[in-house]
């Protein structure tokens, strides 16, 4: 066992004493009922690498399946230095994002000009709660969305736009920042969408001119890098997050910074 | 009637006739115009199903060949009795020979309207009697298998193979789900054509087709006699063609459909004529088969707040009940909607919930009201969305809810596992039972907090309805007064397909559906 408090260590589940490792799991296992898919239940848990597997719930749920809920210790933990080193790499940002006044502030004396951001939730996606999330004049969790920021001329343009009506509004409204929102990921259908957009913007030799941001609920820095955008925003992110990255993006590249 | 929340009911019964009025305004409108979703749900009344080689179904061949050789002003129907009169043939052996190039569907002599009332006469009492068949088929199995005392356990099933879907319909209902919703993959609103036959790929969810809804229907009939209890069978009459589904929810006996009469215009930015015009025919369709059509008021508050919004759920719930009767439903076939939604750090928010909840049941009192659960205020960790989802369930038979929408404690996460569906029916089924009578032995406070609430929310919807009454409707729409959404009267996709009906205008089920 490590001691607490080391600068880099080594870590694992916290149950009731520090480094026992203790997990929760639940899952449901079909054509398996009774002691059998108790069995079955602790022997999976064993080849995930979890030991003195406490099988604490085993419920019969109807169609020959059973819903179980377990506990074990994890033979595994994680190094804290590496991860630091990794988070460092990877440029996560550390520092504080100012509030809506601030941002408002600093784009009219920083940048000296409003932004023009465009929203959509492009091709089949029509869950707009993301977009909304971060457009809409309302905002989200307290934090005020793009529409009520003065220096932001925010465009939501909603549900299921193609990429090619993205594109051409972009154009029109001479855009800073397409915000592309997907939240149905099922059979990978968001990874066909995003690229089908950016395959797009090249050949339109848009791509440079555009900051592209695309957000959901799973999508991380990572995928959008790969993808092809500047940056990608996953869950809790705040609208603040949003107009702060456009923000600095612009500056740099406007090189007022 | 009294209340417990002793509300004034001269206000109810002025945001009554102001709702008439908003409604009314738009019926003129409504009635003197067809949209081409209307037409294709008339051919397919008519027996027209299938689809060609490319996948483009019969009904859009047809009604696209009828308004190339001008415009559909008056009505698909008449042009159909015309291939027949002119071919002899059925209207499905007439298109299947028009795709093999053996006869033409335009160029086709003009009949009569006798003739053609005639030659049609036979098809539209096949159409007409397949609905009452199967509403007799849903009383009797209602009888043989009686429901579940309400709130009426809701919940959804999303894999888009709609085989795998029969499989977890099948286990929710052995879990104690009363109602199945088939949610449709998710481009499909915005589809302009209904897909034909069986489908195992969709995007969150599964596309809405006739063979889809039979696959369906058959499963749970069958886990009705198993069960000893009649399942609800639940799908989408909303987008482009809320008129198709209506048609092909009463040939397969739905029992529920989504069929709001403003939610395509504000959330999936459909143009406001076609919305209005199509949700009239699709609800007198519902009327007739006796489908429940459920509102959907609970989205408003995943864009607005839920607490200084919660009037704008109360005044379209109005404004719905309107069109639903202007479309022939009972009130016992409104399942008008409202959401949990409001912020759970709010001080007291549990009583503006009870408050707007009995609110509303109050004011509908015969309408099987649709409650919706937290989605909003809901972050990931299941555990904690557990907790809200039972207070949500506590409220809900507290206030006599009927249509339950079972909440999931893996909401914002994914569509529903097997086991989130045991977990989250079990914990509804556990505040249904133990809290059972409680309603009835509650009376609140005189000018406490909730009958405040009630008041409150009640005055505001009555202010907001007088208000659109003087700007009308399209109005409202155009200011962004539900949901914060603002849409133009002339805006949004479908528009093209809406048409002013010609004097000769030809369709023989809206008087019979009129008359309903």
């Amino acid at each position: 066992m490590t001691v607490p408090g080391k600068k880099s260590r080594h870590i694992t589940p916290y149950g009731d004493s520090f480094g026992d490792g203790a997990v929760q799991l639940s899952f449901t296992l079909p054509e398996v009922t009774g002691e059998a898919a108790k069995e079955a239940a602790r022997r999976l848990a064993m080849k995930m690498g979890i030991d003195d597997v406490y099988v604490s719930a085993c419920e019969d749920i109807g169609s020959g399946m059973s819903f179980i809920v377990l506990y074990g210790r994890t033979k595994h933990g994680v190094d804290t230095g590496e991860i630091e080193k990794y988070l460092a790499d990877r440029g996560a940002a550390t520092e504080d994002v100012p509030g809506m006044k601030v941002i408002d502030k600093m784009i009219a004396e920083k940048l000296g000009r409003p932004i023009v951001v465009l929203g959509a939730c492009i091709e089949s996606d029509a869950h707009t709660v993301g977009i909304d999330a971060i457009m809409n004049m309302k905002g989200y969790a307290g934090d005020y969305g793009l529409e009520r920021y003065t220096h932001i001329d925010a465009v939501n343009l909603g549900a299921q736009v193609a990429v090619e009506e993205l594109v051409r509004q972009a154009e029109k409204r001479n855009a800073d920042a397409l915000l592309v929102s997907q939240v149905v990921t099922q059979k990978n259908v968001h990874i066909q969408n995003l690229t089908r957009l950016v395959d797009l913007l090249e050949a339109e030799n848009l791509r440079d001119r555009l900051i592209l941001v695309v957000g959901g609920p799973r999508i991380s820095p990572e995928l959008a890098k790969e993808l092809g955008y500047d940056a990608g925003f996953g869950k809790e992110t705040l609208p603040r997050h949003v107009a702060y990255f456009i923000l600095n993006k612009l500056l740099e590249s406007e090189g007022t910074s | 009637m009294t209340g417990k929340l002793t509300i004034d009911h001269g206000i109810v019964a002025d945001c009554r006739d102001l709702a008439r009025r908003i409604t009314g305004d738009l019926m003129g409108y409504i009635r003197a115009h067809t949209t081409d979703s209307v037409e294709r749900s008339v051919v397919r009344l008519l027996g027209l199903d299938g689809a060609d080689k490319s996948g483009t179904p019969y009904p859009n061949v047809f009604v696209e060949a009828a308004a190339r050789e001008g415009g559909l002003s008056s009505g698909a129907a008449g042009r159909l009795a015309d291939v027949m009169l002119k071919t002899d043939l059925n209207p499905n052996d007439a298109v299947r020979a028009a795709e093999k190039g053996e006869v033409l569907l335009t160029d086709v002599p003009r009949a009569g309207k006798d003739e053609r009332e005639r030659v049609l006469s036979p098809l539209v009492d096949g159409a007409i009697g397949r609905i009452e068949k199967n509403r007799a088929s849903r009383e009797r199995m209602r009888t043989d298998h009686p429901m579940s005392e309400p709130p009426l356990l809701y919940v959804i099933v999303a894999t888009g193979n709609i085989h795998e879907d029969v499989i977890q319909a099948r286990s929710a209902a052995q879990m104690g789900a009363d109602c199945i919703a088939v949610i449709r993959s998710t481009a499909q609103s915005l589809l302009d054509y209904v897909p034909y036959g069986p489908t195992t790929e969709g995007f969150g969810g599964t596309y809405a087709t006739q063979e889809n809804f039979r696959i369906m229907r058959e499963a749970l009939d069958e886990a009705a006699e198993e069960l000893n209890r009649y399942i609800y069978l639940v799908n989408y009459a909303s987008g482009l063609c809320m008129p198709e589904i209506a048609v092909m929810g009463a040939f397969e006996r739905l029992d529920m459909l989504l069929n709001d009469s403003m939610y395509g215009i504000i959330f999936r930015d459909i143009n406001p004529y076609r919305t209005f015009i199509d949700q009239h025919f699709s609800r007198m369709i519902n009327a007739r088969a006796d489908i429940i059509i459920n509102t959907g008021e609970d989205n408003y508050l995943t864009t607005a707040d839920a607490y200084d919004a919660a009037h704008t759920v109360l005044a379209s719930d109005f404004i719905n009940e309107q069109f639903a009767l202007h479309s022939h439903l009972e009130p016992g076939q409104m399942g008008l909607g409202h959401a949990f939604e409001i912020d759970p750090e709010r001080e007291n928010g549990f009583l503006l919930e009870l408050a707007q909840a009995l609110l509303i049941r109050e004011i509908f009192p015969d309408a099987p009201i649709k409650y919706m659960p937290p989605t909003k205020h809901v972050t990931g960790n299941i555990f904690q969305t557990h907790l809200v989802d039972m207070l949500f369930n506590v409220c809900s038979v507290m206030t006599g809810q009927t249509i339950h929408l079972v909440g999931m404690l893996t909401e914002a996460i994914h569509t529903p596992f097997v086991g989130d569906r045991y977990l989250s029916v079990r914990g509804a089924r556990y505040a249904r039972n133990n809290l059972r009578g409680l309603g009835r032995e509650l009376r609140f406070i005189d000018d406490g907090v909730i009958q405040n609430r009630a008041r409150e929310v009640l005055e505001a919807a009555h202010g907001m309805l007088g208000e659109i009454a003087d700007i009308g409707l399209l109005g409202a729409l155009e200011r962004g007064m539900f949901a914060d959404i603002k849409r133009t009267p002339d805006g949004g996709k479908g528009r093209r397909g809406v048409v002013e009906k010609a004097p000769d205008y030809f369709n023989p089920f809206e008087a019979i559906l009129e008359a309903t």
